[in-house]
């Protein structure tokens, strides 16, 4: 299997962890990933705020970039998924306006084709059949008896016409790829919930809340970690987590990881190798559980 | 059979809700709200809720099913049976209880008067109307579509632990009206609409878009305001200062620069959002969980830019 991976911005800066641990899990699994160096950030539905047109356009132009190696795209951000999807369906939607992008992409020598490349979050290449098998064959430190609790971050489930997952109002996909790796899923009501952090900066006390409730609730259902396949719900439930009320006052906390980091991890890496003590959240309990 | 497990609520008789089960034979083409009137009509007079048009026009029978709201006429029952062939009918959320599934509006209401949902036009009227294109109703088209029924106010996960924000339905109707090319108040609305609680507080999580029953879809609708305040030149919140900062960040490097943007976001003269980023940015920095400093841009930069330039931006 090989796939133009697109990075996204966070996993190149705040949460380089998830850029290290991706390319272990995918070397083990036999997965090829061709970095995608030239491709712009996503607008993280940040950019289209002020224009929507130009998110559209660097798209539509990152888009065509894996088209012209023949590659299908893998993402490892749920905002980047959900954001490259919401421009393809407005250009494959619309002849019109791919023209108009189009035009616009000529000169750097870039031309939007409708359908010729896939964009897969990696959570659905390991969920589907095939990614499940080969996880249950390169297995190497079955995750026995650790309870593991999703978090999927909105933007792979919401608008569902644009989501990979089977049932985006109950999905199950994060869920069967923990259980390839011999872990235990916990299914609690806040795993398809918004961690808060796109309004961390406007308000801040909702931001924490959601990630508050999210992450009691997670607790409170049996989890000893959970596991995201988006960088910026990591950030929020990571790096915020010790200003989070509501876990202070229960005295609560719970360690955080990527995917692509659980995946490592049963493959036989080290948690300094994924360099999950660069973590805010301590992942000393996690690691003893797993020795 | 199967079962609808229904939420009950009645104040005058008991003080706390329970679930209650009902045995429905669901027959193909049964809506929800079918399965709902043969209960009441059938098995238990007392169970209430709205209901009216049965054609998702009047916005009246919204409910949770399965723990998401929805109209209970527009759906099928049949699709929503769990694998135990059950499906669990609550209240909207978000809204106190009055009876069964019938919620109080009144903050929602209060809410859509807070953004002024009527054309302000100070011009003397024209003989006949005040004429629009095709191409200016497209823009409001959609925010028009609303039926006021609550879902997305229901299931938006700002106000579940916000109950200030304005909510994707109120911020939809001041859509209606920021995009009407005969409102003659749009920069006094989008400062309005700037404000904390109004559209900056969104978390884009698409919840609104997801139960929206109309092409309404309050999300988008929210992102049109937001563009617009941007246009205007309503820059003075962390919102638009954000969205700034970010599209400069890409314009200069095709890549977001995590370090410029928190402090960009709140502003050099702002001092107590600076020194709320102070904790994190410790707890990270200790870590060595931080960005590079030197942010490196993406190759092919001058694409990048070029498209910015041709885009106007």
């Amino acid at each position: 299997m090989k796939f133009a991976l697109y990075t996204g911005c966070v996993a190149r800066g705040a949460t380089k962890e998830l850029m290290i641990s991706t390319m272990k899990a995918a070397r083990d699994l036999g997965i090829d990933f061709v970095e995608m160096k030239s491709a712009a950030c996503c607008g993280a539905g940040v950019l289209s705020e002020q224009s929507p047109i130009l998110a559209d356009a660097l798209n539509a132009r990152t888009i065509a970039q894996a088209a012209k190696q023949d590659l299908d795209m893998i993402t490892i951000c749920s905002t980047c998924q959900g954001n490259l999807k919401k421009s393809e369906c407005k250009l494959d939607s619309d002849a019109e306006y791919r023209d108009k992008i189009n035009y616009v992409l000529k000169d750097g020598g870039h031309q939007y084709v409708s359908g010729k490349t896939k964009i897969k979050h990696f959570a659905n290449i390991l969920a589907a059949p095939e990614g499940l098998k080969l996880l249950k064959e390169k297995l190497k430190r079955p995750l026995t008896g650790l309870k593991v609790a999703a978090f999927y971050g909105c933007y792979v489930l919401r608008p569902s016409e644009l989501s990979d997952f089977e049932d985006p109002d109950n999905p199950t996909g994060l869920e069967d790829i923990f259980s390839a790796l011999g872990a235990t899923p916990v299914f609690y009501d806040g795993r398809t919930k918004c961690c808060g952090f796109p309004i961390v900066m406007m308000n801040k006390e909702a931001s924490h809340k959601m990630a508050g409730n999210a992450l009691v609730d997670a607790i409170e259902s049996g989890a000893d970690v959970v596991v995201t396949g988006c960088p910026l719900c990591h950030l929020s439930l990571d790096s915020y987590q010790p200003e989070i009320d509501q876990l202070r006052q229960k005295g609560y906390s719970i360690p955080i990881l990527h995917l692509p980091q659980l995946v490592a991890l049963a493959l036989g890496h080290s948690p300094r190798e994924l360099d999950m003590h660069k973590h805010i959240v301590s992942v000393k309990e996690l690691e003893a559980k797993l020795s | 059979m199967s079962v609808i497990k229904i939420k009950r609520f009645n104040p005058e008789k008991r003080k706390d809700s329970y679930f209650q089960e009902f045995n429905v034979d669901l027959k193909p083409g049964t809506t929800l709200l079918d399965a709902l009137n043969e209960i009441k009509w059938e098995q238990d007079g007392s169970l209430t809720y709205r209901m009216s048009c049965r054609s998702a026009i009047c916005g009246s029978c919204g409910v949770k099913a399965n723990g998401h709201a929805t109209l209970a006429c527009q759906k099928q029952a049949e699709n929503l049976l769990d694998k135990n062939d059950v499906i669990t009918v609550e209240p909207l959320g978000n809204m106190p209880v009055i009876k069964d599934l019938v919620t109080d509006f009144k903050q929602f209401w209060e809410k859509v008067d807070q953004v002024k949902p009527f054309l302000k036009n100070e011009q003397a009227p024209p003989e006949k109307e005040r004429n629009q294109s095709p191409e200016q109703f497209k823009l409001i088209d959609d925010s028009s579509t609303c039926i006021m029924c609550g879902a997305c106010y229901s299931d938006c996960n700002v106000l579940e632990v916000d109950d200030k924000f304005l909510g994707p339905a109120a911020l939809a109707k001041a859509q209606r009206f920021v995009g009407d090319s005969r409102d003659e108040d749009t920069l006094e609305r989008v400062k309005e609409l700037s404000e904390p609680g109004g559209i900056w507080d969104c978390t884009h999580c698409g919840e609104c878009v997801e139960r929206c029953p109309k092409p309404a879809q309050p999300f988008y609708r929210i992102k049109e305001i937001m563009t617009v305040a941007l246009e205007k030149g309503v820059h003075n919140n962390n919102g638009a200062r954000h969205a700034l900062s970010f599209t400069k960040s890409i314009k200069n490097s095709g890549l977001l620069n995590e370090n410029t943007l928190p402090v960009e976001s709140m502003g050099f003269t702002n001092i107590k959002g600076l020194l709320e980023l102070v904790p994190v940015g410790l707890r990270m920095l200790l870590k060595g969980k931080v960005p590079p400093i030197i942010h490196k841009p993406c190759d092919e930069l001058n694409d990048v830019k070029r498209i910015f330039k041709e885009l106007d931006q």
